[in-house]
């Protein structure tokens, strides 16, 4: 398997899929002279030229329509946000149309489409750059909400988004552009609503998705040299989300810490603990807590920022609660 | 409530003095027919008065509770709709605002499909799940029915970007009212169509309020077409209950838009006779009962039946008879639909997702 980063893992599945469906097509702030605010989508202008690599003017409510009524007509587009901070000026569109309108025409009109971009915290970028907003959009029946952790799921899950008849929200990370991963050197597709167990232990299952995976996996080795050896669900899909992987998991350790980069309140931890005490109640032996952003916006000094942030300290003092460890 | 008034269209209507000041200018053209032959106008009064029986039906079928929801009546539009539908190939595309049964009517949707929607059953054009706000035909590529005010106008700039990424010559017909020019997806939408020459034809149906706001409370500039200018767009205003005026504004538009490959933003003015939905007074409110009857004395199933009975070839009988013809499609709709089952319960649960990957 080669080692790739996140970002050319991600670079990858849009060349392979663009070269793939020739109704596929990439739109967004910077995606193709500048080769992307990220470089997602680097040199994909030049292999496939401005009608299919398609730079729009700073107007996400505007492209994310064009997105739409494009997927309408049997296009299959990729929007890029450049943040999905910014996406907020679009949910209309990803919300009221694009989620909705198979349903409202009776199963007439499909959207095959992705809306895509880098999702929550990046470091000091204050508060309205650094938000996660995988609760607000897993809310919404016909949407689909992936969020890859590591450059093998980015890329085949990206794969499999692009080809699903959908609408897919698809949350990619800032911080993760950069992380490197093995991924398989032959065509592979990650299953939509999937999780994958990615470290095995007895004694907690730690259930997480998105950026925190790489927090989890931190924690579950710095557990592991104490003796603690925790399961590491990565949800990879929050929605449809795998219960059965959860129920599974909880079944065997009987505890459980759920992570997550967004705030408390009705946060996807939410929705995860709601499904393991109507799945496990039975099964049991703590409560299960939730390790997630303090109820603040996000602060611009570095060391309130990083107290405001879930982390790997959070999530092992978590988990031995769970234990009765502390 | 029903619009059967004492100036229904099948009466006789005075006969206009030449010298008679023009109404809205629109007298200009009293003598031009716009090349169209006697049988094609038949097919537009017939279309108009079509969707005009078929909405007084249903405003008895709402006050009835037969028809639930928001449901905002297109009566006094009429020649906007059949204008600009006589205008494009089948293979165009619509899509328009919540304000949408005539505009359904007019594309060729059945008028038994569009009621049993209405009356939320499973014949019904979208299945009983969108309604009257969301009327939705592939067949005639019908994009609905939008609920969100200027939300459908960028998803317009989408289906002429596609037909455009095709290298068809097909055109994207968008309409709604003339409260959406302040909001911002307009903007956006008609900034990228311009910008990357799409061929959209956006129409302003300029019935002077935004449900109860009249256009001078909310509207800077009540010149709503020069807003074309700022994006670099050809930009037009008509006389919206001229079912001639519309039709050759829109076959300048669609030309535009086939041959240049340049969008065009129409305003087309006009009037609604009853109230912005079923739960809203006709008149008293934001508008004066004297302003309802000025306008409707420019009804544009009246405009076009006095000019054809003018021109003498329509006589009373002819027009009684496809008058009578108008409802008994709308009554046969309503029969349909009534007897129509609601759609199963399972179906709560289908279309939410499909479950097919290309």
């Amino acid at each position: 398997m080669a080692v790739l980063t996140y970002r050319d893992a991600l670079t990858q599945a849009l060349r392979e899929e663009l070269q793939r469906d020739d109704r596929v097509f990439l739109m967004g702030e910077e995606v193709a002279q500048y080769n992307g605010a990220y470089k997602v989508s680097k040199g994909l202008l030049d292999e496939f030229g401005p009608m299919r690599i398609v730079d729009t003017p700073i107007t996400e409510l505007g492209f994310a329509g064009i997105g739409v009524g494009a997927a309408m007509v049997g296009l299959r587009p990729i929007v890029e946000f450049m943040t999905w901070n910014f996406a907020l000026l679009a949910l209309d569109e990803v919300v009221n149309a694009a989620a909705k309108t198979f349903y409202m025409s009776g199963g007439q009109f499909k959207i095959p489409m992705v809306f895509r971009g880098p999702n929550g915290a990046a470091l000091q970028l204050a508060a309205q750059h650094s938000q996660a907003w995988e609760s607000w959009l897993a809310h919404i029946p016909g949407l689909k909400v992936l969020t890859p952790g590591t450059p093998a799921d980015a890329k085949g899950l990206l794969k499999s988004a692009i080809r699903d008849d959908n609408p897919v929200v698809f949350l990619e990370g800032e911080m993760l552009y950069n992380t490197k991963g093995e991924v398989p050197e032959e065509e592979y597709l990650t299953p939509i609503g999937v999780a994958e167990l990615k470290r095995e232990g007895d004694h907690c299952s730690l259930i997480t998705h998105g950026k925190m995976v790489l927090v989890a996996m931190r924690v579950a080795d710095d557990l592991a040299k104490e003796g603690i050896n925790i399961d590491v669900v990565d949800l990879r899909t929050v929605r449809p989300m795998d219960v059965e992987a959860i129920s599974r998991s909880v079944q065997k350790t009987n505890r459980a810490v759920v992570l997550e980069e967004g705030w408390e309140i009705c946060g996807m931890g939410s929705q995860v603990v709601d499904f393991i005490q109507r799945e496990c109640f039975d099964d049991l032996d703590s409560p299960v807590l939730r390790v997630h952003q303090e109820d603040v916006p996000m602060p611009y000094a570095k060391n309130l920022e990083r107290a405001a942030k879930p982390d790997a300290g959070k999530t092992v003092a978590a988990i031995k609660k769970v234990m009765y460890l502390d | 409530m029903s619009t059967e008034t004492k100036r229904t269209p099948s009466q006789k209507a005075p006969r206009k003095d030449k010298g008679e000041p023009s109404n809205n200018g629109a007298d200009a053209q009293q003598d031009d027919f716009g090349g169209t032959t006697p049988e094609l106008r038949r097919e537009l009064l017939r279309s108009m008065l079509g969707q005009r029986r078929f909405e007084e039906k249903c405003a008895e079928a709402y006050a009835l509770g037969k028809i639930g929801g928001f449901c905002h009546l297109y009566i006094g539009q009429e020649a906007i709709s059949t204008g600009v539908m006589s205008m494009i190939r089948p293979d165009d595309y619509v899509i328009t605002a919540y304000r949408d049964h005539g505009q359904a009517l007019a594309r060729g949707i059945s008028p038994r499909a569009i009621m049993a929607e209405l009356f939320g059953r499973e014949a019904g054009c979208s299945h009983g799940k969108g309604g009257s706000m969301h009327l939705f035909d592939a067949d005639t590529n019908f994009l609905g029915g939008h609920g969100i005010v200027g939300g459908h106008v960028p998803i317009a700039a989408g289906v002429g970007f596609a037909i455009k990424y095709r290298r068809g010559n097909q055109v994207c017909i968008c309409f709604f009212g003339e409260a959406a020019v302040n909001i911002g997806a307009f903007h956006e939408a008609l900034n990228m169509a311009s910008l990357w020459n799409l061929p959209v034809i956006f129409i302003i149906e300029n019935n002077r309020y935004g449900m109860g706001t009249a256009i001078s409370r909310s509207t800077a500039n009540e010149d709503v077409a020069i807003r074309a200018q700022g994006y670099r767009m050809d930009g037009e205003s008509v006389d919206g209950q001229d079912v001639f005026a519309v039709r050759k504004c829109i076959e300048r538009a669609v030309e535009r838009a086939r041959k240049e490959k340049r969008p065009t933003l129409i305003e087309m003015k006009t009037y609604r006779f009853m109230g912005h939905s079923m739960s809203d007074a006709v008149s008293g409110t934001y508008r004066t009962k004297e302003e309802l009857e000025e306008n409707m004395k420019r009804d544009p199933i009246l405009v076009l039946h006095n000019r054809m009975y003018e021109a003498g070839e329509l006589t009373e009988g002819e027009m009684h008879k496809m008058d009578d013809e108008a409802k008994a499609i709308a009554q046969d709709a309503w029969d349909f639909a009534d007897a129509s089952p609601e759609p199963p319960l399972d179906h709560l649960y289908t279309d939410v997702y499909s479950d097919t990957t290309s």
